[in-house]
Order: structure tokens, then sequence, then C-alpha cells
């Protein structure tokens, strides 16, 4: 019985620390905002880090523990910012508290992701090799380009939805107001969410992802990355279990793009595009693969750094680069693997968090 | 070891099983199996049935098939021809998940663990489908969840200790040694709680003392779980030792079926295996 004991504080420590990690990082910046010494760009870029951060961990449960690529998580961002825009407008009226209304509006942004997820999973998942990647890469693509030509209004008779034509073509009310204007997307909505609401959905997020991962749905999952042949041989159904991951993977995703769209005025569907995706995979590549804190970490540092690196104007995005590049190499090092290796030792579960 | 010399005793399909297991249906029954890739005969005319508590070996010279018959059985690969009964039923259409739910676990020959994973993950992988709760109880840590794991905790440290190895629980599956890791394997497939267990080359790498306790383990085994075990191998000593039944094919076809000793002194066996003789 010890061993198990062993075991299990060695899985929940990592937990614990991961938990630890976003709770004090998020005491320290309410503490720093509090003083007024945050400045005020970095202020800005408090939500959207929030959001990133989602991203980033819901792409390593497709990525580090599904075993699987995809390069077109910024579509599923896409879809429930788009969709969460339209369910909080739609609500401005019936529902007071602009808290409660976040939350909704972040339900329905993950809802409609989901359901993208499990149109993209149906066919491809049932493939081995890079079918994913392929798809997914079309799919971020499809969508930003369905976004582009779609309106959306809402007037006293309810929603109006057109697409390929233009906003006179939704028949509105003089009272009605256009949700999504096809390429000029959403603008002059609410900015309900907060930090703190980005907080607590990074928490939900991680008690999710955590808790799916040590639980018989995340060892099967564990399992068809590790090896699909004895997985099968042993009765797990693969199709099954890489859905399971990657439809929760895209609804948490879609949270995230409510999260993010809500903080600002406008949004338009050319913001998430393969650059995005690309930008959030290389969030969970250099947090590693598998490592859900790491993911954090990475997701934090790498969308303040280009900010922080403003006082090299145009060599900004080169320096950024370089910096990549360091950590790249940083984090390859032989000493830092060891060190790594004797901190690993100490706390956090084996097993996941390597690839 | 309590190996008894076991009569063969033939069954309505002309299949031979133990003279004890008669009384029920066997386990496992090839008719005609076949199987070709493309213009390659893998496997051809495949006749075998197993009984519920039988030892058999499957043996041969490399390259005569008996890997492709163990896919066949699971479904790694879909027959030509022929026909596969587990338990009766007919297995057509059936794929290798509800194959495993049906009863029939494996080892792989080359070994297969999720090597990232812990022993003890391992095993609980196995008994994935012994367990019944569902992702949503998963998460939110409903009651379910902690009896079903408290149900694998035990059982995990229960099939370890088959093999004394309930003290590697914690331990990576690919940092063990190479004779732990094939235990692990068998391990793994009694978790499934099989009723047939398949063995592809349980003693391949082991040294002498080894494969000697592994012989003991593989009886033990069936003794314990009152299954059919269906082995691969090429060490002799290990296939003359524990099976009871022993079917021999070479290039894809069955040359001979029966007893250790009817094999030994089986002439086609023998040329298969030494080549013709030559007479002066």
């Amino acid at each position: 019985m010890r061993h198990y004991i062993k075991r299990f504080s060695a899985a929940t420590k990592t937990n614990v620390f991961t938990y630890l990690l976003v709770i004090v990082s998020f005491a320290t910046a309410q503490i720093l905002q509090g003083a007024g010494v945050m400045s005020s760009s970095l202020k800005g870029q408090l939500v959207p880090i929030c959001a990133y951060i989602v991203m980033a961990v819901s792409l390593n449960l497709t990525v580090g523990i599904l075993g699987e690529l995809s390069l077109g998580h910024a579509g599923f961002m896409s879809v429930g910012a788009f969709a969460g825009v339209v369910a909080a407008v739609s609500l401005e009226n019936i529902v007071v508290i602009p808290e409660v209304r976040l939350a909704l509006a972040i339900i329905v942004g993950a809802v409609f992701a989901a359901l993208a997820g499990i149109l993209i999973g149906i066919p491809v998942l049932r493939l081995r090799g890079d079918y994913l990647a392929i798809v997914t890469l079309a799919f971020g693509e499809i969508i930003s380009n369905i976004i582009n030509c779609l309106y959306v209004g809402l007037d006293s008779r309810g929603l109006h939805i057109s697409v390929l034509t233009s906003a006179n073509a939704l028949g509105l009310d003089p009272s009605g107001q256009v949700i999504i204007n096809g390429p000029v997307g959403a603008s002059g909505t609410d900015k309900i969410s907060s930090f703190t609401a980005g907080f607590i959905l990074i928490l939900i997020t991680l008690v999710i992802v955590q808790n799916l991962i040590r639980s018989r749905t995340g060892r099967a999952i564990l399992a068809v990355r590790d090896n699909r042949i004895s997985a099968e041989s042993v009765g797990i159904n693969i199709t099954k279990y890489k859905m399971i991951a990657f439809v929760v993977s895209a609804a948490l995703a879609g949270a995230a793009g409510v999260l993010f769209a809500l903080n600002i005025n406008t949004i338009v569907p050319t913001k998430f595009n393969f650059n995005m995706s690309i930008l959030i995979l290389v969030f969970v590549v250099l947090g590693g693969l598998g490592n859900i804190w790491g993911s954090i970490i990475a997701a934090a540092v790498l969308t303040v750094l280009p900010e922080a690196l403003r006082g090299f104007n145009n060599y900004r995005m080169l320096v950024y680069a370089i910096v990549l590049i360091l950590i790249m190499l940083l984090t390859n090092s032989n000493q830092i693997k060891s060190f790594l290796s004797r901190m690993q030792s100490q706390s956090p579960a084996k097993g996941a968090e390597k690839v | 070891m309590s190996i008894t010399k076991t009569k063969l005793v033939p069954i309505p399909s002309k299949n031979m099983i133990p003279e004890r297991d008669v009384t029920k249906p066997p386990i496992l029954e090839c008719r005609s199996l076949g199987i070709d890739f493309g213009g390659l005969t893998a496997v051809n005319d495949f006749n075998l049935a197993i009984g519920r508590t039988e030892i058999a070996g499957l043996i041969g010279p490399n390259g005569a098939g008996k890997t492709t018959v163990f896919n066949l059985l699971t479904k790694v690969y879909q027959p030509t021809r022929g026909v596969i009964l587990m338990d009766g039923l007919d297995t057509l259409d059936k794929t290798t998940v509800q194959l495993s739910k049906m009863g029939i676990a494996r080892t792989f020959q080359n070994i297969r663990l999720f090597a990232n994973l812990s022993v003890g993950d391992n095993v609980k992988i196995g008994l994935h489908n012994q367990m019944k709760y569902g992702t949503l109880s998963g998460i939110l840590r409903l009651p379910a969840y902690w009896k079903q794991e408290k149900f694998a905790r035990d059982r995990v440290r229960e099939l370890l200790s088959i093999f004394d190895m309930q003290d590697l629980v914690d331990e990576q599956a690919g940092s063990l040694p190479y004779g732990a890791q094939r235990r692990l394997e068998i391990v793994r497939a009694l978790a499934t709680n099989p009723t047939l267990l398949l063995l592809d080359e349980p003693a391949a790498g082991m040294n002498p003392s080894e494969t000697a306790e592994l012989m003991e383990n593989i009886v033990r085994i069936r003794d314990m779980f009152q299954i059919a075990v269906f082995l691969i191998e090429h060490d002799m000593k290990l296939v003359m030792g524990i099976c009871e039944g022993i079917c021999v094919v070479n290039f894809g076809c069955v040359i001979a079926k029966g007893t250790p000793d009817e094999i030994r002194n089986n002439p086609e066996v023998i040329k298969a295996y030494l080549g013709e003789r030559k007479h002066a």
C-alpha cells in the first residue's frame, strides 16, 4: 500500500504545483496592479495571457497527451469567439449581471467549438499519420473565410443570419443591431472579460485537463499515444479516445476564444489565422510536450516578451526569434536537462511529461 | 511443476484437444483459416482447436507464418478464407477491440509496452474494460471514480504479485530490464481478464534459469485463472516441457499436430527443421 501512497502523492505534487503556480501568479499580478507599479501595456495583456494559457494547455492535450499534431487550434478559438460574442450580445438585456453573461457566453462558445471539433474529428481521427495536421490546417483557414462572409444581426424578432451578402441583407428592424459584420468582424461589444474571469477559466481548464489525464479515459489516451497496437489489443477503442481528447481540447479553445473576444471592442476573423495557431503551438513545444505547467509559463512569458522588447523598435521580432532559439538551446542543454530530471525525481510524475 | 502427460482426443471437427477439456466446446477453433498478402499466401488451410485449459504451442521455422496466425486470431489482419470461432462464436466482422472483450489477450514478439508510463499504469490500462466509470466521472471525481480507482490499485498489485513485481509499480515500464518487460506484458494481458492468452515468444532473450521460471509461471497462470494459453516459441525445452498440444507450421501450412512425443518423432517436422536426411 505504501507504494501507492507514494505514487499518488508524486502525481498530486505536479498537479498541486501547477495550481499553485497559477494562483501565486494571479495574486502577484493583483498586488502589482493594486500598488500601481504595473505598466498599462502589461495590464492590457493580462486577459490575453489568460486566454493564451488556456489555448496552450488545451492544445497540449491534443499534441502532447494524445500525440496528434493540430495546426488549426486558432480555428476553434475563432468559432468560440464569434459564437460567444453573439451569445453575449443576445443576452445583454436578458442577463443583466455581466459576470453571468460572460459565463454563459463562454459555455456557448465552448459548445460551438466542441461541435466543430466533432465535425472535424469524425472523418479524420479514424486515420493514422499526419492527416489531422493537414485537415486542421485547412480548417483554420476555412473558418476564418466563412466568418469573413458571415453576417449576424439581432432585432426585436430575434437573430438573423446571412451568408455571402452584406449587413443590409439581414433586413433588421430600425432598432436592430449588427453583431457580426463580415470582414469587419464584431465591433462595439461590451468588454465584459476580466482578469479574474480569466484566472477562473484557467483553473477550470486545469481541473478538466489534469483530472482527465489521471483517469481511466486519460490513461487510454496516453496508451493510444504510446502504442496504438497494444492499446487496441487490450480493448481500447482508439477512435473514441482520440475523439474525446480532441473535442475537449477544441471546447477549451472555444472558451478561451470567448474570453479573448469579450476583452476587446472589435474582433476581426483574420485575427485567428495560421500565425495564431503556430504561436500557440510554439508555446506548447517550448513548454514541453505533455508538460502542463511548462505550457502555462511559456504562454505567459512569450506573450509578454514582444511588449518587453519594445525598446528594440524595428528589431523587436528579430530579438524575439533569437530569444526563442536561446530558450530551445538552453532547455536542450545537458546541464539543464539533468537539473530538471533531478527536480522531476523529487516532484512531478514521470511519463506524461516525457515524449 | 505439475505437467502430466495429456492425451489428445478428437472433437467433431476432427481437431484435437486435451481429454479433460472435451466435455466443453473448445475456447478457440480455426477452420481452414488462410490469408493472402497480394499474391503471397502467408497462411493456408490452418486448422486448430484449443481446449479451455490447454497449453498449446505453435512452432515452425522462421517465416513460417506463426505471428501471422496470432495477428489473424486478434484481427490485426482480416483472414482471406476460413472461420475463427472464439468460444463457439464466429469472429467474422469483429475488430481487435471486440475480440479483447470476447476474451483474447496477447503479448508481442517485439515488446510493445507503454514505455513512457509507469508499470502500474500499464496494468491499469489493461484493466480498462474492467473499470466502468465514464469521462465525466473522471473529470468531476465522482464517487464512481474513487471506488473504481481503488479497485484498480488493488487489482494491479494482485496481478503484479504473480511475478513478484509489486514493488516495481512506480517504475517507468521502458526502463525495466528485458525479462521484467516481458513479464509485465503478460501481466497487462492478464489484466484484461482473458479466457485465451496468446504469448508470442515469451522466452525470447531469456537465460535458461529465467526460462525455467517462466515455464513454471505459465503453468501457474493457467491453473490459477483456468484459462487456455497458446504460445509461439523457439525454445524447444519450453515447448516440449509445458505444451500439451503442439501445432507445427511451415510455409503457412500445418505440417503436424499432436502431443510433444508425437511431434518429436514426426518425420515431417524433423525435415522442416533439419532438412532432408541424406542417405548414404
